[in-house]
């Protein structure tokens, strides 16, 4: 203590040397090897890795949440204040978390309890901590609320979770975890599952906080875009050890390790990298004021509610060029592409296929004759766990008619042209990564030979370094195929390197469409000039961002 | 299957079941190979009634009120539970798993209308049923494994049904849709293979239902009058249950025993075929 006091500023927390053990029969023996980091008093330090990298473990051995007997420290130390957090016990552990310690998780939705009102949700850190009267806490957690910017407090604090959204939920929990005042504030991914407006939000929010209350905050990310808008300190971590840490500004702009470079190059920059297109191929898509409503709820005695996922989308698409449908959740994108497909029936409209009608209904998919295909979001949902990656590339071919040998030999060919060896074709689908189960899935997707290819968030699943590749996998087959592509993603920076045009939903409408340049360069709805001021960016803004340009 | 597979390794980390096992084994073998390892015929009258056990050489267990081998009948009541177990079982899994495939898969009116019907069986008390039946049919092996199997199939169809609703909606059945796979293929070879393994638990523990089904039935007379069964040896020493208690002891422990078995190796199996068990204490 003596030592440490004598320094000018002493960490509030700092982490020596850790390493954390994995079970055997893991990939590797350590999820976390000797990884040192401080964090300052009134500084945010950002811990940036792939999936896997072990982030997410050091956070969890701060907060003593360590799957333990088989997930555990093996060495260092986690110095708290000058303590030693490793060699507490569990009830001196549970004295500092919440006190000292607050913790925002990763996923709003499942953090709440659903059936426990949000006021005694956060009532529940007073009562585990301290004696306070309950109109005292009353008063405090209105304040909380108010002071995480909720509007109407005073109905918030009675109302249940269900009734707020992903982004008021995490400023429940950022309340939370900030009432008693801790000095050190964990974030682990808090804004990974919002949309792109509501995470800009929330990290304004845990910036201010910062600022005013002087915490100090560790927070995990995969996204350098994050970082860049709230690091003052990186830690760059590869498989289990720390690969670059230092400055913000130093680590971003003049990166030191390869590991680092190749994750910052590989986030997409969002500049329009096709040019006009002055093609006149045949239409393959061509939609015309399609409508699409969800009834739920719809019991015998009560009339149910309905949402309207697309109005009135009017849109066409040339052999060979891409579009990209960009929205955030809920604005009906996805609901869009499944009705493309034939997966969910519409309500009214023409979608024309190679000029022909496909009416809706049963008929749908018969008269696409497979020709329509989807590359879909999650890649560990895709691929039937129980099959064979050949058996699974081939079995759509056959179904239509396709000699068992031709499958067979397609499917060869297009596990070359999907980057992995003939030898996948006998294995199944958990032996492969992320990434490659998505080029699986769009191996699949090609073996039908499809005029149209939907892509339904193909990438939003996979770390960056690998989106990167399956991005260019994408750009490499619409080329030597012809495709026209429907792609349809969150994400401004993806969509901008993909497409030829661009159409951006809100509420089941598309408010603008047009050329990939125009509307990322000069856009004309103010929705998606929110949506381009929310994109968090590498640079800073006063330098030219790439997405405005 | 290596003993090194993952799933038995997570099978054998249960010490219960791999007991269970052992007596299930233990059992089934006594069971093919009944005829030749009994001494005496089960119906024939051998000895003095009313024999104590181990007071005659041969006669381990004793007689009963007419004087047959309680052993033999034992070993000759192994073969007809466990027939009677395992056929109503596969017979209560090929109408439950059909009904509950085709009420999951397709949903709507379909589905309600199956659920219905389900729920008709359910609503009424099982054994009372399945006792009507047996009169009705006339006591045989052929009506007990029926009315077994009849009463039975309806949790079979529910966990079936379930597991197809959300099972329907994986990606990987859109893409076998949208490949333009048909509808009984995309059922067995798509969603059922990912369904079986709490089908697989469920149809052990049905086993040992089933069995104790067919004991009760036979306790109250209803058994096969040809079949020596392990129920209908309960049942008839019950008069005499105070002068010879091992008239009745004997064919009971034989049915705690099974069933507990079958228990043991469903939870077993469920510890196999969970893969998230792994790595995890138990």
């Amino acid at each position: 203590m003596s030592v440490t006091a004598m320094k000018p500023v002493q960490p509030v927390l700092d982490i020596v040397e850790l390493s954390i053990c994995l079970p055997t029969g893991a990939d590797r023996a350590l999820a976390v090897e000797g990884a040192s980091l401080s964090v300052l008093p009134g500084q945010t330090l950002c811990v940036v890795g792939e999936s896997g990298s072990g982030k997410s473990m050091i956070a969890n051995s701060v907060m003593g949440l360590l799957p333990l007997p088989h997930v555990r420290p093996v060495g260092g130390k986690i110095l708290f204040e000058g303590i030693d957090l490793l060699t507490l016990t569990e009830p001196q552990m549970r004295e500092l978390r919440g006190r000292r310690i607050g913790m925002v998780f990763q996923e709003p939705m499942t953090a709440l309890n659903p059936v426990m009102r949000i006021g005694e949700q956060i009532g529940e850190v007073f009562d585990a901590h301290m004696n306070v009267p309950a109109d005292e806490k009353r008063k405090r957690i209105l304040a909380a609320l108010a002071d995480v910017g909720l509007p109407e407090p005073e109905l918030l604090i009675d109302a249940y979770p269900f009734r707020l959204s992903g982004g008021q939920r995490q400023r429940v929990m950022i309340a939370c975890a900030l009432i008693l005042e801790p000095v050190l504030l964990i974030c682990d991914e808090p804004t990974t599952a919002l949309d792109v407006t509501t995470q800009a939000q929330i990290l304004k929010l845990v910036r201010e906080l910062q600022k005013r209350r002087g915490t100090a905050v560790l927070f995990i990310t995969h996204d350098f875009g994050v970082v860049s808008e709230i690091a003052d300190q990186v830690v760059v971590m590869q498989t289990g050890k720390v690969v670059e840490a230092g400055p913000a500004r130093d680590v971003l702009q003049a990166p030191q390790h390869p590991y680092t470079r190749k994750l910052i190059d590989a986030i997409p920059t969002g500049t329009a990298t096709r040019g006009p297109s002055t093609s006149d191929a045949p239409y393959v898509l061509q939609v015309q004021d399609l409508c699409k409503t969800y009834r739920s709820g719809n019991g015998l005695f009560k009339r149910g509610r309905s949402v309207q996922a697309a109005k009135d989308i009017n849109f066409d698409l040339r052999r060979g060029e891409t579009l990209g449908v960009v929205g955030e959740s809920g604005s009906g994108k996805s609901s869009v592409g499944r009705c493309l497909v034939g997966l969910a029936p519409f309500d009214s409209g023409r979608i024309l296929f190679n000029g022909r009608n496909l009416s809706q209904g049963g008929n749908f998919r018969a008269a696409a004759e497979g020709k329509i295909q989807m590359v879909f979001q999650d890649p560990y949902a895709s691929l039937n766990p129980r099959h064979r990656v050949g058996a699974a590339i081939a079995g759509g071919p056959i179904a239509q008619g396709v000699s068992k040998s031709e499958a067979m030999a397609r499917t060869m060919a297009l596990l070359k042209l999907v980057g992995l060896g003939a030898d996948a074709a006998d294995r199944y689908p958990h032996e492969f990564s992320g990434g490659q189960r998505q080029r699986i899935g769009i191996a699949r997707a090609l073996a039908m030979q499809p005029s149209l290819l939907v892509a339904d968030e193909p990438v939003s699943a996979l770390d960056v370094s690998v989106q990167a590749q399956v991005l260019e996998l994408f750009a490499q087959v619409r080329e030597e195929f012809q495709l026209a592509m429907v792609f349809i993603t969150h994400d401004l920076r993806v969509a901008g390197q993909m497409c030829d045009h661009i159409a951006v939903m809100q509420r089941g409408v598309v408010v603008e469409y047009g050329e990939t340049a125009k509307v990322l360069g000069d856009p004309q709805h103010e929705y998606t000039r929110k949506l381009i001021d929310a994109v968090p960016r590498l640079s800073s803004p006063d330098e030219a961002p790439a997405l405005a340009a | 299957m290596t003993f090194n597979s993952p799933f038995m390794r997570r099978y054998m980390r249960n010490k219960g079941a791999v007991a269970g096992m052992v007596v299930l084994l233990l059992v089934a073998f006594i069971a093919v190979f009944g005829p030749w390892i009994a001494t005496n015929d089960p119906w024939g009258m051998v000895q003095q009634p009313f024999l104590r056990p181990w007071t005659e050489p041969g006669f381990a267990m004793g007689t009963d009120t007419l004087g047959r081998d309680i052993l033999s009948g034992v070993i000759y009541g192994a073969r007809i539970s466990l027939l009677i177990g395992l056929v109503s079982t596969v017979v209560a899994l090929l109408i439950g798993v059909t009904l509950g495939a085709i009420a999951g898969y397709f949903g709507g009116w379909i589905d309600a209308a199956l659920m219905r019907f389900t729920e008709i069986f359910q609503a009424v008390p099982s054994f009372a049923l399945a006792i009507v039946l047996v009169a009705i049919f006339q006591p045989s092996v052929g009506s007990i494994v029926a009315a077994i199997a009849i009463v039975s199939w309806p949790p079979v169809a529910r966990l079936v049904r379930s597991e197809f609703l959300t099972l329907r909606q994986r990606d990987f059945v859109q893409a076998a849709l949208l490949a333009g796979q048909s509808t009984p293929r995309i059922i067995l070879t798509q969603i059922l293979p990912n369904a079986m393994s709490p089908i697989i638990v469920m149809a052990s523990l049905m086993i040992a239902t089933a069995i104790l089904l067919e004991s009760s039935l036979s306790f109250l007379g209803l058994g096969d009058p040809n079949q020596m069964s392990w129920g209908y040896m309960v049942g008839s020493a019950r008069t005499v249950l105070r002068q010879a208690w091992w008239m009745a002891l004997f064919p009971g422990l034989a049915i705690v025993l099974t069933v507990l078995a079958l228990n043991l190796v469903g939870e077993g199996l469920n510890d196999g075929l969970n893969q998230r068990l792994d790595g995890r204490t138990k």
